[in-house]
């Protein structure tokens, strides 16, 4: 039996290339419009000012809203037609003509980038109508609106891009509209820093897009989707495959805060609260895992950037299971989980096609559950004067029901309780983990451990979230004010998002996984997986995860709901001081990156001043003396005039009669 | 000794120099007849017809040039082939735009030259003739008298109708550089230099010229060029008489070393007229110094190289070094003019197809540039502080050609400052302005040719220039205006001769910077826009798209024998 699936496992797998065809009409052409509405209404709403300010909000909704509904007449096209028909190509027309470089612009409709133009204007959409409230005291909200339909239709951009270069264009645009939001309110010093982190961080990733794209360009003479992805990589060596999978990687790493470029996302949650939940939590970030799926083909001829990448997963998935155990706010404690989350998701997509649709899978049920789960955290701050330390929470559940249970369903569904949708998505990612690759059973093992040991530390920091926001006995602040805490439910407009998201918790995971509809609904893009079996059997991993997820809460249990929680928090292991400073991140970053970057551009200032500028000014200098002897000649008198003529006229005559002669 | 034959002239290929002469005649029996009231408008519009006469009929031409290669006229006297339409078309355009500038009148009603040109700076006749509203209306006729002949000068198959044409286009120019209307002592000084140094070189061309005929026994550049390819005893004869020839056209072009003239008589003329001849006059000469290069002396390019090289290396050394000491406005934009006359002499020394094409263009967009930049500088005026102290209300001066007067005009004039940065971009040879454009074609034709060195140069140069440029850009956008709130002097309204002060060399001229003087940009009739506005979209459109232009001019650039 053993040998059977090793040798099963062992064969080379096809690369399932989709063929695509360009989109002869119908609800089709509308596609164009998902990006141009959002982008229609970041413009109104930037470009008539403060006029806009009492109804800009509703712009900004309508404009995501408009969005949606044009994503799912597409979507309903889509469904019309045949399986192997469903990946089309909509022309915008010639976007680069330069010599051997030519390049079209056009969307890629497929059920890939329709699943994220659902998820991307669905949630957003949930997100807009809670923020009208959220921020509804902030004087900018117009601006914020703006900024939240510029991220929409950057995003939709990314995802619709039928060219690595028109994917760069989202990718940067989505990279511009987090930094703008994260330093939203950047009148706080922090905050600020918080947004210039991020953006550096992502600008590190974007190089490996850059480098990419040149390496693409070098070895396909193109980096349009078709060509690229046509899985005829010829004479290119298995060097720049790799070269160019491990480019892609680090492009997904800055943006979706994998290791080691997962130092932003903590800091970012310094961003509005509905911000944290649409990009930080449900879209952007997951940008990387879209990259990496698209680019499937790439990856399968590359076998060492897919080590690499689960790697990188695994890594990402246990550090930020770590660090969640030790945070006190709220926020960074949902952002580390994210983190962690999105790991799973690209320790996935790292394991070629049995994988690919998991991963994708995962990324939608998270997008739910974790913006459902943000939103949450956003009602509390909304109900305690923006207290964001768990340890001053406790026993919430009484005074706003609402986010008590929408964020319950949430909890459940990332712990991977059954019925509840992460059940099902992280449990096929297990299963695929613990699948060996290329017949050696190592890999299932480690890795398939690995994500073991995370589901149970996932129970854990989750159910310690939970319990001690919402468990336990009160220890609440005062307010800033002064006064005392009056915990309170958020306004509809806050909790009927959260209300939608919660239901997406409990049932889109078990509706999707029914009769495997949704990996169907993937494989035109992403072919069919063959059935692999794992190095254990499936029940046994089931049984085994859901076991440590009780044995996670059950000490989150014992620990944050039954016992007392102190205020001041305690000075704890090494491991957890470790983790509350994000196990040392920024000080390696410091040490490795910032010190000797600060250090390199001491020097380089100080050789541009004294050996560029003197020489420049050495050249300049010596001009201008030159200069100011040509002047001395130029005496103002004819006569001299006449005789430097002359004189420059015999010098001539007697240079060609010499030469002559 | 031969009986006379009368030559059978074509008078459908001489139709843009007749045209443009029988306007001129015309110009000067409309200054005997017509009367004062209308003669401006009659004149203007004369000369108006005129040029847009002479670019219709070189486009007429261009058709049948372009099938035969060319017609020989007046028994070979003149030769109207490619280049030679090319280069008329080119003059008669330029002489359109810069004729639009020399007419423009401010909004007061003052032109660019002085009411009564014969009347002694500062006198009473003078000031009588300023308030009469007198004003010298001979400058059409005059400006259509130096076109003709720079129409001719290009096209000239003899040496001496060179030479005529040489003088029927300097002696009207002598004329108009001494008829500016303010600082009337530097104009007159300016004039008095030009006529003295032109008539200088006047002569060593035509010593030049009797020298070639001495030895070839012929005026004619076919048979001097046939002469040259039989080896005779007097070769220095030839070698000195060719080198004679050269020089009196590069005097013309403002080549090193004789361009000292250039400076002093840019500055001084008026500023309409400066561009009319730094645009115009080039090219004309540059034409005619293209055609003897490739037609008469090809027989001698070993000999004929070292001058043109040396002569080249110093035109764009000196004209770069020395803009970069210069504070005159005026002046700046004079030895620039002189670095591009050794840009365009690097496309000659090519002596290939691609130089003559590389030249042409290259004349084209530098003259637009220059009679768009010296069109703006008319336009940028002193305007006298009240007595009062009262800033910017006193009457409109003179232009203010002290660099430091250009100082923030970004920020109070962005259109026209960026205008003027348009074609300083050009003159730099900025990518995506025509300077670029035409820089490049001279330089690759350079190298072609097996100047690289030449090329090396030219691009070295050019970056040099561009500090200059780009320090006039950052005045004008990044500069604060210089003392504009410091103490009144008191100084009030000065009469238009008051400022003409003797001109002894770079040094002497400094406008002084009356503290309560300030700068600003006169309101015109509108014509000198018009002309600005079409310069710079020439400077844009052949920056951005020359190939259509390139290669209409390369499809007739061969020369007749």
């Amino acid at each position: 039996m053993h040998t059977l699936t090793t040798l099963v496992a062992s064969l080379p797998s096809e690369s399932f290339v989709p063929a695509s065809e360009t989109v002869d009409g119908g609800s089709f052409v509308l596609a164009p419009l998902l990006i141009a509405l959002p982008l229609l209404g970041a413009a109104v709403l930037l470009l008539a000012g403060r006029r806009s300010d009492r109804w800009g909000h509703w712009v900004g909704v309508l404009a995501s809203a408009a969005a949606f509904v044009v994503a799912a007449i597409v979507f309903v096209a889509m469904l019309q037609r045949p399986e192997d028909a469903r990946v089309l190509d909509v022309q915008l027309g010639t976007w680069i003509d330069a010599g051997a470089f030519q390049l079209d612009a056009g969307l890629r409709l497929d059920p890939l980038s329709l699943t994220f133009v659902l998820l991307v204007t669905f949630v957003g959409t949930l997100i807009h109508v809670y923020a009208v409230a959220y921020m509804e005291h902030d004087v900018d909200r117009r601006r914020f609106f703006a900024y939240l339909n510029l991220f929409v239709a950057a995003m939709l951009i990314l995802v619709l891009a039928d060219s690595y270069l028109l994917l760069f264009v989202g990718w940067e645009g989505v990279g511009l509209a987090s930094y703008l939001l994260i330093g939203f309110w950047n009148h706080n010093y922090d905050y600020a820093v918080a947004a210039k982190k991020a953006f550096v961080a992502n600008r590190i990733g974007d190089l490996g897009l850059i480098i990419a794209l040149g390496l693409m360009f070098a070895a396909f003479g193109a980096v349009d989707f078709g060509t690229v992805l046509s899985g005829e990589h010829g004479s290119t060596s298995q060097g720049t495959m790799t070269a160019i999978g491990l480019m892609l990687l680090l492009a997904a790493c800055g943006k979706s805060a994998q290791f080691p470029l997962q130092s932003w996302l903590g800091d970012a949650m310094a961003g509005p609260t509905p911000v944290s939940a649409l990009i930080h939590a449900a879209t952007m970030v997951t940008a990387g895992v879209y990259l990496i799926v698209r680019s499937a083909p790439l990856f399968d001829a590359a076998p060492t950037a897919q080590l690499v990448v689960v790697i990188v997963g695994a890594i990402t998935l246990l550090f930020g299971a770590i660090v969640g155990c030790a945070k006190d706010d709220i926020k960074k404690a949902l952002a580390a989980s994210t983190m962690s989350q999105i790991g799973y998701m690209i320790l996935a997509a790292g394991l070629g096609p049995v994988g690919y649709a998991f991963a994708i899978f995962h990324l939608i049920t998270h997008g739910f559950f974790k913006a459902g789960m943000f939103l949450g955290a956003g009602s509390v701050m909304h109900g305690m004067d923006d207290q964001v330390d768990m340890r001053r929470f406790g026993g919430l559940a009484r005074y706003m029901t609402i986010t008590w249970l929408t964020f319950m369903a949430g909890w459940l569904a990332i712990i991977g309780v059954p019925p509840f949708s992460g059940f099902f998505s992280k449990d096929k990612i297990i299963e695929a983990a613990f699948v060996p690759v290329d017949g050696s059973p190592w890999r299932a093992w480690v890795f398939g451990g690995v994500t073991l040991l995370g589901a149970g530390i996932t129970a854990f920091y989750m159910s310690r979230l939970f319990f001690m926001t919402f468990e336990g006995e009160r220890r609440w602040s005062t307010k800033r004010d002064g006064t005392a805490q009056h915990p309170h439910e958020s306004p509809r407009l806050m909790t009927w998002p959260m209300i939608v998201l919660a239901a997406g918790s409990i049932g889109l995971g078990f509706f999707l996984n029914l009769g495997g509809r949704f990996v169907d609904w993937l494989s035109p893009v992403l072919g069919h997986a063959e059935h692999e079996e794992p190095v254990l059997p499936i029940w046994v991993i089931t049984v085994l995860t859901l076991g440590l997820v009780i044995v996670g809460v059950v000490i989150a249990w014992r620990r944050y709901a039954v016992s007392q929680v102190p205020v001041i928090p305690p000075v704890g292991t090494e491991l957890t001081r470790a983790a509350r400073v994000d196990l040392y991140q920024d000080s390696v970053n410091d040490v490795l990156l910032v010190e000797p970057g600060q250090a390199l551009t001491r020097s380089l200032v100080y050789a541009d001043r004294t050996v560029i500028d003197g020489t420049v000014t050495g050249v300049g200098l010596s001009t201008v003396l030159l200069g100011g002897w040509a002047r001395r000649l130029q005496t103002g008198y004819v006569r001299s005039y006449a005789a430097s003529m002359l004189l420059g006229l015999v010098v001539l005559v007697v240079v060609v009669l010499v030469i002559q002669n | 000794m031969t009986d006379f034959v009368a030559p059978d002239v074509d008078w459908a290929a001489l139709s843009p120099v007749v045209i443009v002469l029988i306007a001129a005649v015309l110009g000067v029996l409309v200054e005997a007849f017509v009367p004062a009231r209308v003669r401006r408008t009659v004149q203007l519009a004369l000369a108006l017809v005129a040029l847009f006469g002479a670019i219709i009929a070189v486009a007429a031409l261009w058709n049948g040039v372009e099938d035969t290669g060319g017609t020989v006229v007046l028994g070979g006297s003149l030769l109207v082939d490619g280049p030679t339409l090319v280069l008329q078309g080119t003059i008669a355009l330029l002489a359109l735009l810069a004729l639009l500038i020399i007419a423009d009148r401010t909004e007061t009603g003052e032109d660019a030259f002085a009411p009564n040109a014969a009347a002694v700076p500062g006198s009473d006749y003078e000031e009588l003739a300023r308030r009469k509203g007198v004003r010298q209306t001979e400058i059409y006729p005059l400006v259509l008298f130096a076109t003709g002949g720079m129409l001719i000068f290009p096209a000239t198959g003899d040496l001496l109708t060179l030479f005529v044409a040489l003088e029927v286009l300097s002696l009207p120019l002598y004329l108009l550089t001494g008829m500016a209307r303010r600082r009337r002592l530097l104009s007159q000084e300016a004039s008095m230099k030009y006529f003295l140094l032109g008539a200088f070189s006047s002569a060593l061309l035509l010593f030049g010229i009797a020298l070639v005929y001495g030895y070839s026994g012929s005026l004619r550049y076919s048979e001097i060029a046939e002469a040259t390819q039989v080896p005779g005893g007097l070769d220095s004869l030839l070698l000195v008489g060719a080198v004679l020839i050269l020089s009196g056209l590069l005097f013309k072009v403002g080549a090193v070393p004789f361009h000292t003239w250039t400076p002093d008589v840019y500055q001084g003329a008026p500023t309409p007229i400066t561009g009319f001849m730094a645009a115009c006059t080039k090219v004309a000469a540059f034409g005619a110094l293209l055609r003897i290069v490739y037609t008469m002396l090809p027989g001698l390019a070993w000999d004929i190289d070292v001058v043109l090289w040396t002569v080249a290396i110093l035109t764009m050394v000196v004209g770069t070094v020395a803009a970069l000491v210069q504070t005159d406005m005026k002046r700046v934009l004079g030895y620039s003019s002189i670095a591009h006359a050794g840009f365009i002499l690097t496309g000659i020394i090519a002596l290939n197809e691609s130089g003559i094409t590389a030249v042409l263009f290259y004349l084209l967009v530098y003259g637009a540039a220059t009679i768009g930049a010296f069109g703006i500088v008319w336009l940028v005026r002193e305007r006298a502080g009240r007595a009062d102290g009262s800033d910017a209300s006193g009457p409109i001066l003179g232009e203010a050609t002290h660099l430091s007067q250009w100082a923030g005009l970004g920020r109070t004039h962005p259109l026209l400052a960026l205008t003027f940065g348009l074609f300083l971009l050009s003159f730099a040879g900025i990518p995506l302005t025509a300077g670029f454009a035409g820089k490049f074609s001279v330089f690759s034709a350079a190298v072609e040719g097996g100047a690289w060195p030449l090329a090396l140069i030219g691009v070295l140069a050019s970056s040099v220039a561009v500090f200059f440029y780009v320090r006039i850009i950052v005045l004008m956008f990044f500069t604060e205006p210089a003392g504009v709130d410091d103490e009144a002097t008191g100084v009030t309204a000065l009469a238009p001769s008051a400022q003409g002060f003797a001109l002894t060399g770079d040094t002497a001229v400094v406008v002084e910077t009356r503290s309560s003087v300030t700068t600003t940009v006169v309101g015109t009739e509108g014509l000198a826009v018009v002309a600005i506005a079409v310069c710079a979209v020439v400077t844009v459109a052949l920056g951005v798209f020359p190939s259509p232009v390139l290669d209409l001019i390369a499809s007739v650039a061969t020369f007749l024998p």
